[in-house]
């Protein structure tokens, strides 16, 4: 049973016929698999496969190409299944303990038939510049279909070599799969997963290869402190590095809890403080849930910003409240007193957070902006207040409104042709349902974004583990999604909604390893493909090692030096 | 060298008779046969010894005898009385020298030689197995143990006797992939 792995992979091996019941499907030429024998365009072709290759040998999500006549298909595997030609096959009392009855049996009136979705058609030429395309027929009968080959995943997804990053092999293959990162941070994209399936784990490797390759600043929001200096490995016991470990200087750390990074022995580039200045009528709108706070309540904070102006509504407010005329205060803004007083009440709660000062001349945003405009990463750390959502949420939404709001102008004046294009820019949000629910995406920044950022250079990252409860105006504006296991119903179909073939990807989502695996599909990459996530360790601390420079990022840095 | 064991006595398009030499000389259930001039392949289904006047039923004659032997050396007309004649089912033949699994245009003629085929034309008559279907086909009443008894026959003659069994079997299975119950009872009859 041997098999050759060749890197390189050189074409014309011949078929090495004993790879069939190696149970490895990869090679360099791919294996025969079978012959097609019915299909549609919308529901994919039906494979019956070769007597001699077992239904159990091919996995849901593997990769297939299928030679017609004219064109050589590219797909994947979305179902596999047993088929008897005689329905009465399974009334029939067989001698199943003769093993040379069920031989003769098996391929012939029982046999496995796979469901295999073509997505492309590929050049016809390998290494063609033409590249795949997007399949618009199917194969005719009796195409021969066989597994894919290293060559045919470098084709269609793109090689290491051309600056494409690698995250991973596809399902039973040793192949590199990349993934072309200038076109991945172009649009907004999600990372979903139960907990515990490894997202963190895939965000982590994600944002390194989006800092290595220079396509794009990232800002994240580090709710748990695990992407900056180092996080923790639960499954192993151990810790891995994190990005600024692993970048250095291009990476700069925020946090609002100096005292936390100080216990864990790390020095951050700065830590954040916010005035109450900085705190908007909206900001409160969008707590609303997590403080459980009446609409009236919320709208309150509006008459209250009417009242004392933008800058000192929230301290004058706390001031009416500590000097006992809250109710005097509800009778002139014609607000419910009730309503005003759980205002009062959350908002002493809030303003209790060590990062919140009274008054701070300080615009945070403004010194984030300027690092990412060095080209630098911004992690903010939250230390303790990660387990605090209202925090969170707090804090992203007001410092990621006003980065907005400067991004917009930069833009708009880059148009106008009065500046430089903003640098693309990539917001990394963890529980993203909170921000971009059905009930306050209308309102939020994030919503802004996912929606509509992206002319202005700005996309989301966003992590989650309940896509369901994420506004399905904002889901469908993700462009490319990662999905780890999922095993909700209405979170299955919340991820999959607005995609191409929806019902097949169904049942590879479903049946996902739960770990370091997932299904990555959308913008970014030609079709769906299921993902065995590379290891996030020594060996990819190594290609990574003293953070230097891309060559496009290096292009960049002479350009912004002395360019014109 | 192929064994002479009769000659053909009736003959339709899909299958003959023919009458051995020796009684009870006939080959053996799933037996290939050939007769020559023309080419004619078949494989044997119902093999009958039967008095040659069918007015003179045979009578049980040993009733004092010790032994079967006794009883025909008691009684040596019997051998002149009785005969053995045995169907075949013409399953191919061999046109401008190419062997075709299919029937002749036209039967072969009575009094042809029947030879039993030698091991060497077994094997190379069942390097194709269309036979198959045509026996299954055959319409004989016990087409099943026909072709049961023609593959176990055919195997020793092959090189590989295990592999030809599962390649027949194969083409068994797909012939019959509508009739799995038929198709069990077959190779049933062929699992080594």
């Amino acid at each position: 049973m041997t098999q050759s792995y060749e890197s390189n992979g050189s074409e014309g091996n011949g078929h090495d016929n004993t790879g069939i019941n190696s149970g490895h499907l990869a090679s360099v030429q791919g294996l025969p698999l079978g012959m097609v024998v019915e299909g549609s365009v919308a529901n994919g072709v039906e494979v019956r496969l070769d007597p001699g290759f077992s239904v159990e040998q091919v996995k849901v999500g593997t990769f297939v190409t299928i030679q017609g006549s004219n064109n050589r298909f590219f797909g994947v595997v979305t179902d596999a299944s047993l088929g008897s030609s005689d329905p009465r096959m399974k009334y029939t009392p067989l001698p199943v303990d003769d093993p040379f009855v069920i031989q003769a049996l098996q391929g012939t009136v029982a046999y496995g038939t796979i469901s295999v979705l073509p997505q492309l058609t590929m050049p016809d030429v390998m290494g063609d510049e033409q590249g795949p395309a997007a399949a618009k027929s199917i194969p005719s009968h009796f195409s021969r279909a066989f597994t894919a080959s290293q060559k045919d995943v470098e084709t269609v997804f793109g090689s290491e070599e051309n600056g494409n990053f690698w995250i991973g092999s596809p399902l039973d293959m040793e192949t590199k799969l990349c993934l072309n990162l200038g076109e991945l941070v172009k649009r907004s994209m999600g990372v979903f997963g139960k907990s515990g399936t490894g997202k963190t784990f895939l965000t982590r490797l994600l944002l390194a290869g989006i800092l290595q390759s220079g396509e794009a600043s990232s800002l994240i929001f580090d709710m748990h402190s695990e992407y900056g200096w180092q996080g923790q490995d639960a499954d192993k016991g151990v810790s891995v590095k994190g990005l600024k470990q692993l970048f250095g200087a291009k990476v700069s750390t925020f946090t609002l809890d100096e005292e936390h990074s100080r216990r864990r022995g790390l020095s951050t580039d700065e830590t954040v403080q916010l005035g109450f200045n900085h705190i908007e009528p909206e900001d409160i709108e969008l707590l609303r849930e997590t403080l459980n706070l009446s609409e009236v309540a919320a709208s309150a904070a509006f008459n209250l910003r009417e009242k004392y102006g933008e800058e000192d509504w929230l301290k004058e407010f706390l001031a009416a409240g500590r000097g006992g005329s809250l109710l005097e205060l509800a009778d002139e803004l014609q607000v419910n007193a009730g309503a005003l007083r759980a205002l009062y009440n959350r908002m002493g709660r809030i303003t209790r957070y060590g990062f919140l000062v009274e008054h701070s001349r300080v615009d945070i945003s403004a010194r984030i902006i300027e690092h990412l405009e060095r080209g630098q990463h911004v992690v903010l750390e939250f230390g303790r207040y990660g387990d605090d959502l209202a925090a969170y949420i707090l804090v992203s939404n007001l410092l990621t409104r006003r980065i907005h709001q400067k991004y917009v102008e930069a833009k708009e004046s880059a148009m106008g042709g009065g500046g430089k294009e903003p640098r693309p820019l990539v917001i990394v949000i963890e529980e993203a349902h909170k921000f971009l629910s059905p009930s306050v995406a209308s309102q939020t920044i994030f919503g802004i974004i996912a929606r509509e950022l992206r002319k202005y250079n700005v996309t989301l990252m966003v992590i989650d583990q309940r896509p369901s409860g994420i506004d399905s105006e904002v889901l469908s504006q993700v462009g490319t999604r990662f999905s780890c296991l999922l095993d909700n119903e209405r979170d299955i179909e919340a991820v999959l909604s607005g995609t191409p073939g929806s019902r097949q990807l169904r049942s590879v989502l479903a049946r996902l390893e739960s770990k370091q695996q997932c299904l990555v599909f959308g913008h970014a990459l030609p079709l769906p493909v299921v993902v065995r996530i590379r290891e996030y360790g020594p060996k990819f601390y190594e290609t990574v090692q003293g953070g230097g420079d891309s060559e496009a990022e290096k292009k960049r840095k002479v350009e912004e030096l002395f360019g014109d | 060298m192929a064994r002479r064991v009769g000659e053909v006595v009736e003959s339709t398009s899909t299958s003959f008779v023919a009458q051995c030499y020796q009684l009870e000389g006939a080959p053996a259930l799933g037996g290939l046969v050939r007769t020559d001039s023309p080419d004619i392949y078949g494989v044997v289904g119902q093999v009958t010894t039967e008095p040659l006047d069918s007015a003179r039923p045979v009578l049980a004659r040993g009733e004092d005898a010790d032994s079967e032997e006794d009883v025909i050396r008691d009684n040596p007309q019997l051998a002149r009385l009785l005969t053995s004649r045995f169907e075949v089912y013409i399953s191919g033949h061999v046109e401008d020298g190419v062997t075709r699994q299919y029937l002749p245009p036209r039967p072969p003629r009575v009094h042809s030689f029947v030879y039993l085929c030698s091991p060497e034309e077994v094997s190379k008559f069942t390097g194709r197995l269309d036979l198959l279907r045509l026996l299954l086909n055959s319409g004989a009443a016990h087409a099943d143990e026909i072709v049961g008894a023609c593959i176990r026959q055919a195997a020793p003659a092959h090189e590989q006797p295990d592999e030809f069994l599962m390649q027949a079997c194969k083409t068994l299975a797909v012939e019959l992939s509508g009739d799995v119950a038929r198709l069990n009872s077959i190779l049933r009859r062929v699992s080594p």
